[in-house]
């Protein structure tokens, strides 16, 4: 259980970042709902944690911005005066062939998805660090793990995350904090609506269907929990990374 | 901030990690020698934030004990 603590979650509006901050949610922790976009998303969120009888508290924030993420963390600290989770898991997409890719195709995605997970960490662990625990979970993909043409962009910056991980594991294991991914696979959200049933990547799934946020959540809570693993990546994808 | 203070701040910082005695922590005393690691660096300096009040963002390598004291003093 996580009662009493504090999660932060970015990207938290809609689709994996909203189950994640459920799920944690019903598990007794209190939710910092960070998000971008949509601030009617955002609210909605808020008030579905807060039915389940825990704190909940919106924050509009670009976490490809150093200075967001700075002003981000000094008020969540102000609101919640610790964060014991923190989950990476605002992301953006922008496919496209390498021949054909933009430079602000590339660089907006390398942005958000990779030095947004830096820029938080960067941020929140001093306050885990003095209070020497935490639990920091970024959200990969398994496109960073086994690449997707037509994702060069993405898959470098989960790639990235990966590393990222694994040298902040090493580097705040001595402060008790655990860093930990999950690489979700294809995860029915918006930002896979374009890819139908019938798609032939379907047939490459090994369990033959998409998975549900609440799956990838399942994992993001467990590792919230687990006080013995770190630099780990645990993929959640129906077996297509294998 | 005084040099004093400063230096008086870093001594009981790094006596309470390490077990020195407080008089051996000299200004020339390296951090190394001090057995502060550069990992460890990181919790010094931000017990040193809520003992001064200060944001300390240290963008260059700080050696000795006379290093850092400088380099808050200048804040």
């Amino acid at each position: 259980m996580l009662n009493g603590k504090v999660s932060v979650v970015t990207g938290a509006s809609r689709g994996i970042g909203r189950a994640v901050a459920l799920k944690l949610a019903s598990l007794g922790s209190a939710i910092a709902v960070v998000y971008h976009g949509n601030s009617e998303k955002a609210e909605e969120t808020v008030r579905e944690i807060e039915s389940l009888g825990v704190k909940a508290v919106s924050y509009k924030a670009d976490v490809s911005s150093y200075e967001e993420a700075k002003e981000l963390a000094k008020r969540i600290r102000e609101d919640f005066s610790r964060v014991d989770i923190l989950v990476n898991n605002a992301g953006i997409v922008k496919d496209g062939l390498i021949a054909m890719m933009s430079e602000d195709a590339f660089d907006s995605v390398i942005d958000t998805n990779l030095k947004g997970t830096f820029n938080m960490i960067r941020h929140f662990c001093p306050l885990m660090i003095r209070a020497k625990s935490g639990r920091i979970i970024n959200i990969s993909s398994v496109s960073g793990m086994i690449g997707n043409a037509g994702q060069a962009n993405y898959s470098a910056s989960k790639a990235g995350v990966i590393g990222l991980t694994k040298s902040a594991a090493k580097e705040l294991a001595g402060k008790n904090i655990t860093v930990n991914a999950v690489a979700p696979g294809f995860i029915r959200t918006d930002m896979t609506e374009n890819i139908s049933d019938d798609n032939p990547l379907v047939q490459m799934i090994p369990l033959r269907r998409f998975g549900e946020t609440d799956e990838v959540a399942e994992a993001v809570a467990f590792l919230a929990e687990a006080s013995y693993i770190t630099g780990e990546v645990i993929r959640v994808d129906g077996g297509i990374a294998m | 901030m005084d040099e004093k203070t400063i230096f008086d701040a870093i001594r009981e910082t790094v006596a309470e990690r390490t077990d020195a005695n407080i008089d051996d922590i000299k200004m020339e005393s390296t951090f190394r020698e001090l057995g502060i690691d550069s990992l460890d660096t990181v919790e010094l300096l931000m017990n040193l934030e809520d003992k001064l009040g200060v944001t300390i963002e240290v963008d260059k390598k700080l050696e000795t004990v006379k290093d850092l004291v400088d380099f808050i003093a200048a804040l």
